[in-house]
C-alpha cells in the first residue's frame, strides 16, 4: 500500500513548511552571536529598524513571558540573549527582525549592532566534567564492580559529531489571529512539546496558540528542540502580520542540536572461553551549552553501553559535559550509537584475545528473553539476538567490486583493483522504544465514522508528526483494519486534539498507532451495538457474523456519525536508583549486522560494498516502509562511519554547509541485504516494535570493524579518516582515564 | 528588473531584485513551490530543473541569466510519459519518505531516462549522485528508476 502523501510529493504539490505563504507575509531573520562565550554589553537596533522594509526588530526585552525554553524539566535556553546576559555558544540568538523581503531582513539583521565582552570558551568536555560543568552524570553498578577476569581487553574510542541533516530546513509560518493569539504552521517532531514552550514564552494560554503541522522535510531528532517557533510568533504578534522564517543551511547547523560526540574508555573481562565476566567503562559526551535532551541521551548511552549481551558485573560512568558548543541532543539512535561503537569494538578485541571469531563471541554472550540488562531490568519481550546473528551470517556475501566506480575513490580513478583489500565486520545493537525513566508516555487519537454519499468513511485525527517515517500509512492501515472500510481520511495534525508525544524513540507506531487502534475499536463496538446480534465484526464495508458473512452495509448504521477518542499510555516505567538499577524502559529492539568494505590501504580510501542487516521488528505492519526505514538508517550509519562529521575549532563550526559536511550520495551507498525477524511483542499493538533506529546503531561499528579487518589498523575513531586508514596518523585518547571512573 | 521565462509551457514574467536566483523566483514570485531549497549551494539537487533542456540546480542560476529561457520544473513532469512513469514508479517502489528531495529526483530521473531509457546500475548511481536523499538510502529510488525504465 503506497503512502497517502506520496502522489502529491512526486508532483511537487506537497507543501513543506518552507513552502508556506500568506497574504501580506513578512520574512523573519535571526541575529546570532559570532562568539561561543561572551557577555552582551549593548544592543543597538536603531540602524536596523530604520532600513527600508523593516517592520520589527525584537530583543530579549520584547519577550513577554518566560525568557527560557528547553526540553528538559530545567528549561535553560534563553529565547534571546539580552543585555548583561551571557552567550554560551556561537550561533545563539540575540535578536530577530521582520521585513518585507528576505534580503531586507538579512540586511537588517546585519545592521543590528551588538557589543560583546568576549570570554574564553570551555571547549574540552573532559575538562568540563572534571571541573563539574555537567548536564548529567550517571553511574551504573551491577554485581561486583571490581570483578577480575582471566582475559582482559582495554580500549579507547571516539565518535565525531554527526548532523541529522534533514533536507527540509527549519521553517514555519506564524499568523496572528487578530485577537492576541497566534496560529503557527511548523515543521516539528512534537506539536505539544513545542506548544508548552511557545505559550509560556508568549505568556499566552495554550488554547490561544494553535500549532499546526506543516510538511516536515525529515527530522531524525533535529526537530525535537525549538528553532524559529517562538521567534516567528513574537514577530507576528508584534507586527500583526504573518511572518515566515526559514533557515539557510549554514544557519541550520547552529539552529538545531546535533548528535553528542563521545570519548569512551572501556575495559572488558572474560573467561578463557570468551564468556563476559565484567565491563567497566567511562563515557564522556559533549552536551554543548544547554540541556536539550542530554539527560536521556546519557541514560541511553550508559544503559545500552555494554551491548545486547549478558554481563554479570558492571561499573559504568557516563556524563554529558556542559561546554560552549552548539547544544547536542536527539539524533536517531540517541546515545546507543556512540556506545555501540565502543562495546562492539571491544567484543572484537575480546574475540581476538580469546582466539574465537567475532561471530562466536557474540553468539556466546547474546542476550535472550528473560535475561537482565545491566540495570537489572528483565527483558520480558522478544530478544532473538542469537537468531539475528545466525540469519545474518547466512545472507549472501557481495561479489568482488567490478568497474572503477565501485572501487574506493570511485570516479576519482584512484584505486587499482589489485591493491584493494576486502574486510568483513560485525556488530550488534539494541535500544529502547518510547519514553523512559518514569515518563508518563501517551498518545491521543480520535476516530470518526460517518456516511458520505452512501458509504462509510473513517476520519482519523491525532497530533502526531509525520516526518517522513510513514506514520500516515500506518494510521490509515490500522483504521482500515479495525473498521473494515476502504476510505480513511487523515485530518491535519494540530494541537486542537490531545498530545501524541514526539515522533522520536521509534515510538509512534506503538503509541499513536495504539491510540488509533483503541479509538477505532471503540467506534466498532458502537457500530456492533447498533447492528445487534449476530453482528460480530466489520469487514469490506459490512457488518459480518462469526463466519465473516456480510449481514448489512456499515453505512446504513451511520444515520448519526460515531466518534470516539482514546488516550493510549504504555506500561509505566521506573526511575533508576543510585546504582543505576531500575526498570527504566518499556521494550527493546535488536539488530545484527555484517558489513563488507573494500579498502585501498595506501590511499586511505574505503567503499562500503554491502551491509547485511537482520532486525527484530516485532510484527511488521508495513514491510515496504520497514525496509525503507532500515535502508535509510544504514545510509546514515555509512555516513557516520566514513564521512559525516561537524568540525568545530575554538567553539566555531567550520563546515556548516553541504559542500563541507559530506553526506552519502547514490554512489556511496552499499548494497543492502535486509531481513526481518518477526516475533510478536507481547505489549505492543499488533505486536509491532519500532524500526527506525537500530540499523544506525550497529552499522557504524560494523563498517569500522570491516575497515579494521581490511587494513589491519586499530581505527578507534569514527568517522574513519583517510590518514588513519592509511596509517599516517592515529587517534590518541585526550587523556588517560580509568574505565568506570569519572574524569578527575 | 523584469524577467520572463517559458515555464512548463506557459509564458510567465516577474519583477525581481537583481540578486534573486531562479529558484527564488520560481518559488516566491511565480508560486511554483515544487522545486525545493535544501542547501541553496548546488550540492543537494532538490531544486533540480531543466533549463533549455539542461539539468541544473535552480539555486545556482541567477533569474536574470535565465531570462528568455525555457524552464521545466517538477510541476511540468506530468506533461510527458517519461515524467509520469517516474512519478508513478517513485510512489509504487517506496522511493518517497519525507519527500523533500523527491521533486529533484523526479526531474533528474526523468532527464536520465529521456537520454538513456535503460541505464545500468552504475549509470543510475552516477546520474543521481547530484541528488541527496537523507531518508531512503536510495535503494527504493534505484528500484523506481528500473521500474519506470521497464515501462518506457
Amino acid at each position: 500500500m503506497p503512502r497517502p502523501d506520496a502522489p502529491a510529493k512526486v508532483r511537487g504539490a506537497f507543501d513543506f513548511a518552507s513552502d508556506l505563504r500568506a497574504e501580506g507575509m513578512l520574512y523573519g531573520r535571526t541575529v546570532r552571536s559570532p562568539h561561543p562565550h561572551a557577555v552582551v554589553r549593548r544592543i543597538d537596533t536603531a540602524a536596523a529598524a530604520a532600513l527600508p522594509g523593516v517592520r520589527a526588530v525584537l530583543t530579549a526585552a520584547d519577550v513577554p513571558g518566560k525568557p527560557f525554553y528547553g526540553l528538559d524539566k530545567v528549561r535553560d535556553q534563553p529565547v534571546l540573549v539580552g543585555v548583561g546576559e551571557t552567550v554560551r555558544y556561537a550561533g545563539e540568538a540575540i535578536a530577530v527582525v521582520a521585513a518585507d523581503h528576505p534580503e531586507q531582513a538579512r540586511a537588517a539583521a546585519a545592521a543590528v549592532a551588538v557589543d560583546y565582552e568576549v570570554l574564553e570558551p570551555l571547549t574540552d568536555p573532559v575538562q568540563a566534567l572534571a571541573q563539574g560543568s555537567s548536564l548529567r552524570n550517571l553511574v551504573i553498578r551491577r554485581g561486583n564492580p571490581e570483578a577480575v577476569a582471566e582475559v582482559v581487553v582495554k580500549g579507547f574510542y571516539e565518535v565525531g559529531q554527526q548532523d541529522q541533516a534533514p533536507l527540509g530546513p527549519e521553517a514555519g509560518l506564524a499568523i496572528p489571529d487578530g485577537e492576541g493569539g497566534v496560529d503557527l504552521w511548523i515543521a516539528t517532531q512534537a506539536l505539544h512539546v513545542d506548544l508548552r514552550q511557545v505559550a509560556d514564552a508568549l505568556a499566552l494560554p495554550p488554547e490561544r496558540c494553535r500549532l499546526r503541522l506543516a510538511g516536515v522535510g525529515g527530522a531524525f531528532g533535529a526537530r525535537e528542540d525549538l528553532s524559529m517557533q517562538i521567534h516567528g510568533c513574537l514577530l507576528a504578534l508584534r507586527t500583526g502580520r504573518p511572518v515566515k522564517m526559514w533557515y539557510g543551511r549554514d544557519e541550520s547547523f547552529v539552529g538545531h542540536v546535533h548528535r553528542h560526540p563521545a570519548w569512551m574508555w572501556y575495559e572488558h573481562g572474560a573467561d578463557r572461553e570468551g564468556n563476559l565476566v565484567y565491563v567497566r567503562a567511562t563515557i564522556v559526551l559533549d552536551g554543548g551549552a544547554y540541556a536539550s535532551s542530554s539527560h536521556a541521551v546519557v541514560a541511553n548511552a550508559a544503559i545500552f553501553g555494554c551491548g545486547p549481551y549478558r554481563v554479570p558485573n558492571v561499573l559504568m560512568w557516563c556524563g554529558a559535559a556542559r561546554t560552549n558548543h552548539v547544544p547536542n541532543g536527539a539524533m536517531r539512535g540517541f546515545g546507543a550509537v556512540q556506545s555501540c561503537f565502543a562495546h562492539e569494538s571491544q567484543m572484537d578485541r575480546l574475540a581476538a584475545a580469546v582466539g574465537i571469531s567475532p561471530l562466536e563471541i557474540r553468539l556466546r554472550n547474546a542476550m535472550r528473553s528473560g535475561d537482565r540488562l545491566i540495570t537489572g531490568q528483565v527483558v520480558s519481550g522478544a530478544a532473538p539476538v542469537a537468531d539475528l546473528i545466525r540469519r545474518c551470517a547466512e545472507l549472501p556475501l557481495p561479489p568482488p567490486a567490478e568497474g572503477r566506480m565501485a572501487l574506493p575513490g570511485g570516479a576519482g580513478n584512484l584505486a587499482e583493483a589489485a591493491d584493494i583489500s576486502r574486510g568483513e565486520g560485525w556488530a550488534l545493537g539494541y535500544k529502547n522504544i518510547a519514553y523512559s525513566e518514569g515518563s508518563d508516555d501517551y498518545a491521543t487519537a480520535r476516530v470518526r465514522l460517518e456516511r458520505r454519499n452512501g458509504h462509510a468513511v473513517a476520519l482519523v485525527k491525532t497530533a502526531a508528526a509525520e516526518v517522513g517515517q510513514g506514520l500516515v500509512t500506518v494510521c490509515q492501515q490500522i483504521a482500515r483494519t479495525e473498521l473494515g472500510v476502504e476510505e480513511v481520511e487523515l485530518e491535519p495534525a494540530d494541537t486542537l486534539i490531545g498530545d501524541a508525544g514526539s515522533s522520536s524513540a521509534s515510538r509512534q507506531t506503538w503509541m499513536t498507532g495504539g491510540a488509533v487502534r483503541e479509538a477505532a475499536r471503540l467506534v466498532a463496538e458502537e457500530v456492533l451495538k447498533r447492528a445487534g446480534p449476530p453482528g460480530r465484526g466489520l469487514a469490506g464495508g459490512q457488518v459480518v457474523d462469526d463466519e465473516g458473512a456480510p449481514l448489512a452495509p456499515l453505512a446504513l448504521l451511520l444515520d448519526e456519525p460515531i466518534e470516539r477518542e482514546f488516550e493510549h499510555h504504555h506500561r509505566q516505567t521506573g526511575k533508576l536508583d543510585e546504582d543505576g538499577q531500575g526498570d527504566a524502559h518499556v521494550s527493546f529492539m535488536f539488530v545484527a549486522q555484517r558489513a563488507v568494505v573494500d579498502v585501498d590501504p595506501e590511499a586511505g580510501l574505503a567503499r562500503v560494498a554491502q551491509v547485511a542487516t537482520v532486525q527484530d521488528v516485532g510484527l511488521a505492519i508495513n514491510p515496504l516502509q520497514v525496509h525503507g526505514q532500515i535502508e535509510g538508517a544504514v545510509a546514515q550509519g555509512v555516513g557516520l562511519a566514513t564521512m559525516e562529521e561537524i568540525q568545530t575549532r575554538e567553539g566555531l563550526i567550520r563546515n556548516a554547509s553541504f559542500t563541507d559536511y559530506l553526506l552519502p550520495t547514490a554512489v556511496d551507498m552499499p548494497e543492502i541485504v535486509s531481513e526481518l525477524v518477526e516475533e510478536a511483542e507481547p505489549d505492543a499493538p499488533y505486536g509491532a516494535k519500532g524500526v527506525g533506529e537500530p540499523p544506525l546503531i550497529a552499522s557504524p561499528a560494523a563498517i569500522c570493524a570491516a575497515m579494521r579487518a581490511a587494513s589491519g589498523r586499530e581505527l578507534c575513531r569514527i568517522p574513519v579518516r583517510p590518514e588513519e586508514l592509511s596509517g599516517v596518523s592515529e587517534t590518541k585518547p585526550p587523556r588517560e582515564l580509568i574505565p568506570g571512573q569519572p574524569p578527575a | 528588473m523584469r524577467v520572463s521565462f517559458e515555464v512548463n509551457g506557459r509564458q510567465l514574467a516577474a519583477d525581481v531584485w537583481e540578486g534573486e536566483s531562479l529558484l527564488y523566483v520560481l518559488r516566491e514570485r511565480l508560486g511554483l513551490w515544487g522545486s525545493k531549497n535544501a542547501c541553496e549551494q548546488g550540492e543537494c539537487g532538490s531544486c533540480s530543473v531543466l533549463l533549455d533542456g539542461q539539468l541544473v540546480c535552480a539555486c545556482l542560476v541567477l533569474a536574470a541569466a535565465a531570462d528568455g529561457s525555457r524552464v521545466r520544473t517538477v510541476e511540468g513532469m506530468e506533461a510527458d510519459r517519461v515524467g509520469r512513469a517516474v512519478q508513478e514508479a517513485m510512489v509504487e517502489a517506496g522511493g518517497v519518505q519525507c519527500g523533500f528531495c523527491t521533486p529533484g529526483f523526479v526531474v533528474s530521473i526523468a532527464d536520465l531516462l529521456s537520454k538513456d531509457p535503460h541505464p545500468g546500475v552504475l549509470a543510475v548511481r552516477e546520474a543521481l549522485a547530484g541528488n541527496i536523499c537523507r531518508c531512503t538510502g536510495y535503494v527504493r529510488i534505484f528500484e523506481a528508476v528500473q521500474k519506470a525504465a521497464s515501462r518506457l
